[in-house]
């Protein structure tokens, strides 16, 4: 279970005293159309790039707060990784990258017409960010930026 | 970590007009962080999907958050626990 006592000790002291960063006020976008006709995006924190593209950066002091632009048309096995997180078992998304960037699975969807369609490219951040700062003040607008010049309605984001 | 980050970035799509759905690992961070939507998992650190190779238990969970971006009575911040 994902509960604080499952990490080891020093992780649960680090989440205890760790100064979260508080959203406020919390925007809110309702659904404006039925999915079956949104434009969707995944978001994943698991460090994914392609083979093509640098990959993250542990060295950098707070976390590297870049991301990668993955297309929607990404053969989900051939993704590299560069999440060196301690925190959690990297065993799963490593064997299946559908367990923390569902690609396969929301291509499913709009096959099945449960959604409308994927976004051109999807958004793959490295989660082990501690200094947020420039996250929240740069390259989440950047992010987000794409996605609405890409018309997309709906994201779905997955952290590890 | 991993939580705070997506729970960010969840906030400047919403702010942009993009709906969104969170998987939280730790409920201890969501209730602080509070993005927008959050789908709080039980499942281990690692694996926000439930299992490898498994596309069925997949498809649960992302069903799970696709109800909760056409549930018009949730309101922000929301935190539904899956039910697995």
């Amino acid at each position: 279970m994902a509960t604080l006592s499952e990490l080891p000790l020093r992780w649960q002291l680090f989440v205890r005293t760790y100064r979260w960063r508080k959203i406020d006020p919390v925007p809110w976008t309702p659904l404006a159309k039925p999915l079956s006709e949104c434009r969707a995006a995944l978001v994943t924190s698991a460090g994914f790039s392609l083979a093509d593209q640098p990959p993250f950066d542990e060295s950098i002091r707070g976390g590297d707060f870049s991301f990668r632009a993955i297309p929607s048309d990404t053969d989900v096995t051939r993704l590299a990784n560069s999440q060196r997180s301690e925190a959690f078992d990297h065993r799963g998304m490593l064997e299946d990258p559908n367990l923390a960037f569902p690609l396969d699975r929301l291509r499913e969807l709009v096959a099945r017409g449960r959604l409308g369609s994927l976004a051109t490219a999807n958004l793959s951040f490295m989660g082990s960010i501690t200094a947020p700062g420039r996250l929240v003040q740069q390259t989440a607008p950047e992010a987000a930026a794409i996605l609405v010049q890409d018309q997309v309605d709906i994201a779905l984001l997955v952290p590890v | 970590m991993c939580n705070q980050a997506v729970s960010l970035v969840s906030a400047e799509l919403e702010r942009r007009s993009i709906a969104t759905v969170v998987i939280q690992l730790l409920k201890y961070v969501a209730v602080r962080v509070r993005p927008p939507r959050a789908l709080v998992v039980p499942f281990p650190h690692g694996y926000p999907l439930d299992s490898p190779g498994d596309p069925s238990r997949q498809h649960r969970v992302i069903e799970a958050m696709l109800r909760m971006l056409e549930d018009p009575s949730l309101t922000p911040p929301a935190l539904v626990e899956y039910d697995s």
